[in-house]
């Protein structure tokens, strides 16, 4: 397969603030790629030094085999569609997106034909002569991927665009621009802090926490088998408890948490008795009144403290009998668990499958 | 009633400047235009005459200075913005956030001190025995000294100076509104700097510098000071003209015809001027 993007030790340093740090990746041909980060974690910036609008201070950039250093954005085979879009408000609809093609110095045919082709393939027939004004965000959103894609970069590169929109429209665009992407084939690069965004539509995610990046993984990965604690806590919803080892071998571990409970784990990690451990727990890994006759289950009985429902995402908010740790239940809505009232008593078990256990922050380096 | 009373508050609060528009403005205007087409008979009667308009068609001197000033007064306009431009935007999005007010405050400084002031101050630099002068003997690039006052190009450059921070303030707020990743997203879809100047800067400045130019515009064509003193006898702006009629022949009359003509010229400028780059007034003034 064919490498697009390739980063090699890519850092930045703002003053003494070191946004991104010694980062190494490659992009496929025609892939999927997403960085997923919090606000500040240095995705944007190691996003605008791929598109050239910022130097690195090391390391190197390579798109399809080029070395991209020193070559200004306007010379660089990367689009880049902004957060908030940048449409130019001063040009119509048709003007936006042959832009980037008068400056290649393309002729008029080829331009209108070209402009014609895209605005079809973005489902704006008729677009061309309205103002960016006219439209609506989701329209807006096509024009901005049009402009780029007409210019048939190597590598588009997406700077959280549907951050503006709302929920319904977002929903709507994730799909949308998953399909535009299997459709075109161009490499697209998507930063967001959006999980859902970066699992829904990304061949890959490259999770980044203060300017590294902690795992790079397909999104399945991500959510069954993360890397870091960071990770399991930042791609979707856990329940943490801290512990220590009690005894261990290769593959599991006896933990005894904070609150005085037993509970066996898979580790994939080298532990020793008396480590200090978190261990996390996905939501829907806890079954409510498990059948008796399942084994290797950690059970335990738990008090309903509220039902959050939320349609297919519905949970419980439930507490160990003997202790205040606020737990996270899935609750299925296939009418089988609609007796379950507030305060009431019920069992949870896990299988030790599903845990995710790692060595606390602390005692690690 | 609450009704009444509204309308009683407007009236209440516009009668100042209404009065004031029309006692200070309107009235005196008309006055002059009534003296325009009126002339002295040889019985020292006023009648009636297109006589002071016709003087300024029939005399070259009047219409060439008459000319001269409208040209001199568009290009001291154009090179105004072509340097307000750059500095606008050096201050708008090139200089760190907390350097802006200070930039502003230094270019508000020279007009701190009279216009009249600041021109003596040109002079002092530029007369044949002024400071720049001097030094230029010092260091052997001239033989001997040259005046650089008198000239049409001192007068431009005292002109531009002048009318610097009508255009740069202008512009300087249109600039602050225009976010700057329009300026990243053209430069990264293959736009150099000129094509991002001109077909993203400028036409997102066009209110402000329509504005700032129909400020500097106006100024430098009313502007009596700077071209008397910088441009000399030599400079032949047309307001010394009307000077000339109303104090040098006692030419009310005339004058007032000269200073209608003025008038009217600003005013079809302007008008072309916003025709041309497709503004309405009402725009611009925001």
């Amino acid at each position: 397969m064919q490498i697009d993007l390739a980063v090699k030790d890519i850092s930045k340093t703002f003053d003494d603030f070191m946004a991104v740090d010694n980062v190494s990746f490659e992009v496929a041909d025609g892939s999927f790629f997403s960085i997923l980060g919090p606000s500040g974690c240095g995705k944007t910036t190691l996003l605008r030094m791929i598109a050239g609008l910022t130097e690195p201070t090391a390391g190197t950039i390579e798109i399809r085999g080029k070395s991209m250093l020193g070559i200004p954005p306007n010379k660089r085979p990367v689009n880049l569609i902004f957060q908030h879009l940048a449409l130019f408000p001063m040009m119509n609809v048709g003007e936006n997106i042959a832009f980037g093609l008068k400056r290649r110095g393309d002729s008029k045919a080829v331009i209108n034909e070209k402009v014609a082709t895209i605005l079809e393939r973005v489902d704006l027939i008729g677009f061309g002569d309205k103002k960016v004004d006219q439209l609506s965000g989701g329209q807006k959103q096509r024009v901005a991927i049009a402009r780029c894609l007409v210019l048939e970069p190597a590598v588009l590169l997406l700077d959280e665009p549907l951050g503006a929109l709302d929920l319904k429209l977002r929903e709507q665009m994730k799909v949308e621009l998953k399909k535009l992407q299997a459709k075109v084939g161009t490499t697209f690069v998507y930063i967001t802090h959006d999980q859902s965004e970066a699992l829904v539509m990304s061949d890959h995610v490259a999770v980044m926490n203060q300017g590294v990046f902690e795992q790079i993984d397909t999104p399945q990965n991500l959510y069954n088998s993360p890397d870091t604690p960071f990770v399991a806590q930042f791609v979707g919803d856990n329940n943490t408890w801290s512990g220590r080892i009690r005894q261990c071998d290769q593959k599991t571990a006896e933990i005894e948490t904070t609150d005085g409970r037993v509970f066996r784990t898979q580790i994939r990690q080298q532990l020793q008795p008396g480590d200090e451990v978190d261990l996390f727990l996905r939501p829907e890994a806890m079954l409510i009144q498990p059948d008796a006759g399942l084994a290797n289950l950690n059970r335990f009985e738990v008090i309903v403290k509220d039902l959050l429902f939320d349609g297919a995402n519905s949970r419980l908010l439930a507490h160990p009998l003997d202790a205040d740790t606020e737990l996270l239940i899935a609750l299925p809505q296939t009418h089988q668990y609609d007796y379950i009232q507030k305060n009431d008593k019920i069992e949870i078990g896990w299988d030790e499958q599903s845990g995710i256990c790692f060595l606390r922050k602390e005692n690690q380096d | 009633m609450l009704k009444g009373q509204k309308r009683w508050g407007l009236f209440f609060f516009l009668a100042p400047v209404v009065l004031w528009l029309f006692v200070m403005i309107v009235l005196p205007h008309i006055d002059l235009l009534i003296m325009s087409f009126r002339i002295e008979n040889d019985e020292g009667q006023q009648i009636w005459s297109l006589k002071n308009y016709l003087n300024f068609f029939e005399e070259p001197i009047y219409w060439l200075t008459f000319a001269r000033t409208a040209i001199y007064s568009i290009l001291v306009t154009f090179l105004t913005f072509v340097i307000a431009l750059p500095v606008a935007f050096y201050i708008t999005k090139v200089v760190k956030p907390k350097y802006q007010g200070f930039l502003l405050v230094l270019l508000l400084l020279p007009f701190w001190v009279s216009e009249l002031v600041r021109v003596y101050g040109w002079m002092i630099l530029l007369r044949e025995s002024g400071v720049i002068n001097h030094f230029l003997l010092k260091a052997g690039l001239l033989k001997q000294p040259i005046e650089m006052l008198y000239r049409d190009s001192t007068m431009i450059l005292g002109l531009v100076y002048t009318s610097m921070l009508f255009m740069v303030v202008p512009i300087i707020s249109v600039l602050d509104s225009l976010d700057n990743s329009l300026i990243e997203a053209a430069y990264d879809l293959g736009a150099n700097m000129w094509t991002i100047l001109f077909k993203i800067i400028i036409p997102h400045a066009t209110p402000g510098i329509v504005s700032g130019s129909i400020v500097v515009f106006m100024l430098t064509l009313g502007n009596y000071l700077t071209p008397n003193l910088m441009g000399g006898k030599n400079s032949l702006w047309f307001t010394e003209q009307i000077y000339n009629q109303f104090i040098a022949s006692f030419n009310w009359n005339q004058g007032s015809a000269f200073g209608f003509l003025l008038l009217v010229l600003s005013s079809i400028v302007v008008w072309l001027g916003l025709k041309l780059t497709r503004q309405n007034l009402k725009k611009v003034v925001q």
